[in-house]
């Protein structure tokens, strides 16, 4: 199970790829596992304002609607409408092309919350057992 | 009579390519009617059906429909009696109409039913537009919050969003049962309603709900009880007497109506006295032995269904109750309970039952998840296998609370022997799953129609 070094992750399996002013957000392997095939991702407008842990975004898969929570609070900069034609990016390379949005982050500081590497992958045995 | 085989040409049609397409409409009448009753036999053949086979898909209560209420609902007296007769013409049917209205208010410990939605969800959609207008009469307009706990029945949330109402998730505890902590964080004065099954979706009996009531009404907001799982408590437990203050009944599964009715469905409603008012009209009133109609006043919602609901359907949960009597009625549960406890019992030693340590209810929840890590059969796999050997399959992936849920309701209908053969035929699966694991992965292939690209129809609907 991948779970990238430079990524900070959330308990609801988001990861976010932090540059600067900017976020790059995406869900984990584990999660993109879980749901299966995923067949749609419904993506906000860029420009769109979020808080953290509000709902970001929605996935479907051939099992479940899932939502997507914000990792930071931000406004929406960029989204991935690559997903719309082809929403199996998010299965075959979920820290890659299957990348959702990108955020311009409003409260740095909020990236304390979130869990390194190490501590998300604890997260994950966690739920497993 | 030829002129009936004319075909409205469809776009499908339309596309085959030249050559393929019939110019002229069929001669059927070259063929003799013997030919013609095995194909449509055999076209009905092809489709798994309770009257066929064991059906054990969770929370769909796919129990066998006595055939007496298909044969009442085709005397012509109730199937071609009009909406709109009189009633001195139609005392009959209005005698069915009220004494179902009042078996079922005292089966669930209701005061008031409405026969009128036609189906599970229109009733809830229904019984939330009711309780909207109980808040909005009572000058408590800010009431605009329907919660839902996590395992909830998809339509809960969905019936919430169609009545305008702002859906607020409910976590569940370690025993899949609704966290009180949670609930009590979740209420407030935007409270209106709270949804629940009870049992609840993993089959297991909310066995706070006297707390859960308390706190509910405490808030100001009203009770809503999803009748999905209402035959394992038939005739042992009333919602009424939990604390629900209203309830959808859906008449496909506890009152054995055909599942789709053949068409439109039936999901009466019943509230608590207090809500009475509000319902949709018109309401049927006896007096002095003579059935008639009255119409609601400026409370009520309006009305929910062109006619009076949807009658024959109505009038088949009305012979089921009659074949049952009250004695029959607590067998249901009884039966319902009974053989759910025995699968789970047997099934345990081949999947495990992540909520199973004690008693189930009418359904438990199985997970595929160990056998996937070992094998790579999925719950999915497992159900295309079942459905090779001429059974249904379980409900799979639902509820999300268990990985690689396997959701089983073998239904109270079913006899030992039924039971033991789906039990023999899981076991052959499993060993099947460490042994020969292809065979699940291709399954079905017995089927007229094999393993259908399920990704595919998902992002790429052909809704026409």
């Amino acid at each position: 199970m991948a779970i990238p070094s430079d990524l900070k992750y959330t308990k609801e399996h988001e990861w976010i790829r932090l540059n600067g002013k900017t976020g790059v957000i995406g869900i984990t392997q584990f999660a993109a596992d879980q749901l299966g095939d995923v067949v749609f991702v419904d993506l906000p407008q860029p420009g769109q304002a979020v808080k953290q842990s509000e709902t970001l975004a929605s996935i479907e898969s051939v099992k479940a609607v899932s939502d997507i929570y914000a990792p930071v609070s931000g406004k929406v900069v960029r989204v991935n409408s690559a997903l719309a034609s082809k929403p199996e990016l998010v299965n075959a390379d979920p820290y890659g092309e299957g990348w959702m949005l990108e955020i311009e982050v409003s409260t740095p500081s909020e990236s304390s919350s979130l869990l390194s590497p190490a501590n998300y992958e604890a997260h994950i045995q966690e739920n497993k057992s | 009579m030829s002129g009936l085989f004319h075909c409205a040409s469809s776009p499908r049609v339309e596309r085959l390519s030249e050559g393929l397409a019939r110019r002229a409409p069929l001669d059927l009448s070259v063929l003799p009617e013997n030919d013609l009753v095995r194909h449509h036999v055999n076209l009905s053949r092809k489709n798994l059906c309770v009257d066929s086979s064991f059906y054990p898909l969770g929370s769909c209560t796919m129990k066998y429909s006595p055939k007496a209420g298909e044969a009442v609902a085709a005397e012509r007296g109730f199937s071609s009696a009009h909406p709109w007769q009189k009633p001195e013409e139609v005392q009959g049917v209005l005698h069915v109409l009220g004494e179902l209205s009042r078996d079922l208010a005292a089966l669930t410990g209701m005061d008031a039913m409405c026969l009128y939605p036609a189906a599970g969800a229109h009733g809830e959609l229904c019984a939330l537009k009711t309780a909207r207008q109980y808040f909005r009469l009572k000058n408590d307009p800010n009431r605009t919050e329907v919660l839902v706990p996590e395992n909830a029945h998809g339509t809960n949330p969905a019936s919430a969003a169609m009545a305008k109402l702002q859906v607020v998730v409910v976590r569940m505890n370690n025993r899949g049962r609704v966290d009180v902590e949670d609930l009590r964080k979740k209420l407030s004065a935007r409270t209106a309603v709270l949804m629940l099954t009870n049992p609840n979706t993993l089959g297991l009996f909310e066995t706070e709900i006297d707390t859960v009531a308390k706190l509910v009404h405490d808030a100001g907001g009203l009770l809503y009880y999803d009748g999905a799982n209402l035959n394992a408590i038939l005739g042992r437990v009333r919602p009424g007497d939990m604390g629900f203050d209203m309830i959808h009944v859906n008449l496909h599964k506890t009152f054995s109506i055909p599942h789709g009715g053949g068409g439109p469905g039936a999901g009466p409603i019943g509230v608590k006295a207090h809500l009475a008012p509000f319902l949709p009209g018109p309401f049927l009133v006896q007096e002095s032995n003579r059935w008639s109609w009255t119409e609601a006043d400026s409370r009520s919602i309006g009305r929910f269904h062109g006619a009076h609901g949807n009658f024959l359907n109505l009038l088949k949960a009305w012979v089921y109750l009659h074949l049952l009597g009250d004695e029959g009625a607590r067998r249901v549960s009884l039966a319902a309970v009974l053989n759910a406890n025995y699968l789970q019992e047997k099934i345990k030693p081949l999947l495990p039952v992540p909520y199973g340590a004690g008693r189930c209810m009418h359904e438990f929840v199985a997970s595929a998840l160990p056998l996937k890590d070992e094998t790579g059969v999925s719950a999915m796999d497992i159900a295309k296998r079942i459905l090779d050997e001429g059974m249904y399959a379980p409900t799979v992936y639902f509820p999300l609370l268990v990985k690689e849920a396997l959701m089983v309701e073998p239904t109270e209908t079913e006899r030992r022997e039924t039971l033991d053969r789906f039990v023999a035929l899981m076991r052959t699966i499993v060993e099947e799953a460490r042994t020969h694991p292809e065979r699940l992965h291709d399954a079905p292939v017995r089927t007229p129609v094999g393993r259908v690209d399920e990704v595919r129809a998902a992002r790429n609907p052909v809704l026409k």
